[in-house]
């Protein structure tokens, strides 16, 4: 009854092919449009992601579109919208609930390490959680040290919870997809100053948790990255490839996806 | 509403299932005491009639959240004695393969989303459980069980307040037994009755003798329909008294023999039967064999339990186990 079925979210519209031009939070919101659209059991729960479109405005106009039963916005109770969403999906729904701010999740943590990520282990499988926590993180925006951290080492320390930090919009838009799929709960950090990044975003695209993406193949130095720093570290494989072009110093590997390696 | 011990069908199955709360309890109290059970464990002796009436309230297809005191919980939304025992036994064969023991036990088969661990940690769930059930339009109600020191816990005062500004189909539960291991209630709250709080939630509250069966499956009813049509939650206190200690170590120097034997005196168990035989719905002859026929279930049970295969201690399966297979 309550048991969760296996059965992915169908494919939403267009094709693999079609690459726009568009920003990493467009891309999140084209996203969770699609995913609204295409699979009944998706809904979105979080605070003022509703007519706000959320504090960084990736939710903006999925209130307008699929209302306020499936864009709910809620109270400001970070343990009942992490709990809830736990709630939900063991009854066989896939929310994604978004944490306004990724240090929120330190309310929440609770619902987090205790429930959601220990639940399908204690129960002896008879229990998945398809949880996927959204939430903005990192430094940058001079919001002061309660609205800045990176947390994804403390997540990433808990079995059972998987971490995704996207790098780029088509990364979070294909990430997005495998995580709301995935049977497991899914911790996605999107990183603050991306999301007004722009790049290439395919209408169609789906990536695979725990593998890495060689942005850069080299000799002589490997740079494992994740989110922001991704773009960081290509950056500065240019600068010293300029620099030291004589010593073949171009070497560079950096990863961008999940921080949760898959056997 | 119907008079319980009146009605000779659901008299029976109601002492049956009480019996089978205390006796598997007993049997658990004794296998650690020898030994043979490992981990840790919280009997609930003394308050079945809470767990036996909030359960005769809902339709099968309901569900519920348990606590860390939740074998009773299990019992009365009808779990399997057998895979139970197994659990606790940490049996291969257990609701949870020996992973959760005692205060893990699940069946999503019959609705009990699960024991657990943390205080308050299953009333979130509960209200997300609801929330999937209004979202899906199932018709179906959940139960969150939870003690009275969950209700100091803010778990407890978001999730009750998600519920009811969404007026979702829940029912909460508060099993007030008097101490949240060693802290009284009386201490712990500044308010007599811990019902008081749903008035601040905007949905009401009330204080039931817990150990009055038919009492508890009255209010809760009222509560369930009340859910089911669309208008919200409640809050039900059912005060009550565990008999034994908070779990297997406990000395109780927090209370005194007597005032443990007064609670004795009021027994669940015993009032329904009484309520029974003087409402003429069983024999005296039908309620010892519903005691009995219990007995024996807790008996069998312990016996295949005892019979099944250990859980496997497989590096390899236990590391697998802790993620769901992607499909």
């Amino acid at each position: 009854m309550a048991e969760t079925t296996t059965a992915p979210t169908p494919a939403p519209a267009g094709s693999a092919d079609e690459i726009r031009d568009m920003t990493y939070a467009e891309s999140v919101r084209e996203t969770l449009g699609d995913l609204l659209q295409a699979d009944p059991r998706v809904f979105l729960m979080g605070e003022d992601i509703g007519v706000y479109g959320g504090a960084f405005g990736v939710t903006t106009g999925l209130f307008e579109r699929f209302g306020k039963e499936r864009v709910r916005d809620t109270p400001i109770s970070e343990i009942a919208i992490v709990g809830a969403g736990v709630g939900a999906a063991l009854c066989d729904l896939r929310p994604i609930v978004e944490l306004q701010f990724s240090d929120f999740a330190a309310c929440a943590m609770d619902q987090i390490v205790n429930q959601a990520a220990k639940i399908h282990f204690m129960l002896g499988g008879a229990a998945r959680v398809p949880l996927v926590i959204r939430a903005p993180a990192g430094s940058g925006t001079g919001a002061a040290a309660q609205h800045s951290q990176s947390l994804e080492a403390w997540f990433a320390h808990i079995p059972g919870l998987k971490v995704v930090m996207p790098a780029t919009g088509a990364d979070a838009k294909g990430l997005l997809h495998t995580a709301v799929d995935d049977p497991n709960p899914v911790v996605f950090l999107e990183h603050k100053l991306l999301y007004r990044e722009r790049g290439p975003v395919p209408r169609r695209h789906y990536v695979p948790l725990g593998q890495a993406a060689v942005r850069r193949r080299g000799e002589h130095l490997t740079i494992v990255a994740t989110s922001i720093m991704v773009g960081k570290s290509l950056a500065a494989a240019d600068e010293l490839a300029k620099r030291a072009s004589r010593s073949r110093w171009s070497t560079l590997a950096p990863s961008g996806r999940s921080t949760r390696p898959r056997s | 509403m119907r008079h319980l011990a009146k009605e000779p069908e659901i008299a029976r199955q109601a002492l049956e299932t009480m019996w089978k709360c205390r006796r598997l309890e007993e049997a658990v109290d004794q296998l650690f005491a020898r030994g043979l059970m490992h981990g840790t464990m919280h009997l609930s002796i003394g308050q079945e009639a809470s767990a036996t009436g909030t359960c005769l309230a809902l339709r099968p297809d309901d569900m519920i959240t348990s606590t860390h005191r939740g074998h009773s919980h299990c019992v009365a939304k009808g779990a399997d004695l057998e895979r139970m025992m197994a659990e606790l036994l940490a049996r291969d064969t257990g609701y949870c393969r020996g992973r959760g023991g005692s205060m893990h036990i699940a069946d999503v088969a019959t609705g009990n989303l699960g024991a657990n661990g943390i205080v308050a940690g299953g009333i979130p769930i509960a209200v997300g459980a609801a929330l999937a059930q209004r979202l899906t339009n199932s018709g179906r109600v959940v139960v969150s069980f939870f003690g009275d020191g969950a209700a100091n816990e803010g778990a407890f005062h978001e999730a009750a307040n998600m519920a009811a500004v969404w007026q979702l189909p829940v029912v909460f539960v508060c099993e007030n037994n008097h101490y949240g291991m060693s802290m009284a209630a009386d201490e712990a709250f500044a308010i007599e009755n811990i019902s008081a709080r749903a008035a601040a939630y905007g949905f009401p509250g009330v204080t039931v003798d817990g150990n009055d069966l038919q009492e508890v499956y009255e209010m809760v009813t009222v509560a369930v329909d009340r859910a089911r049509s669309g208008r919200g939650p409640t809050l039900v206190e059912n005060v009550t008294y565990r008999w034994k200690g908070h779990s297997k170590s406990d000395k109780n120097l927090y209370r005194t023999r007597e005032e443990i034997a007064a609670w004795q005196e009021r027994d669940p168990i015993a009032r329904f039967e009484e309520a029974v035989e003087q409402a003429g719905g069983l024999t005296r002859a039908e309620i010892d064999n519903a005691r009995r026929v219990a007995t024996e279930a807790v008996r069998n049970a312990i016996r295949a339990a005892n019979a099944a295969p250990p859980a496997p201690v497989d590096r390899e399966l236990l590391l697998n186990a802790v993620y769901a297979e992607v499909s």
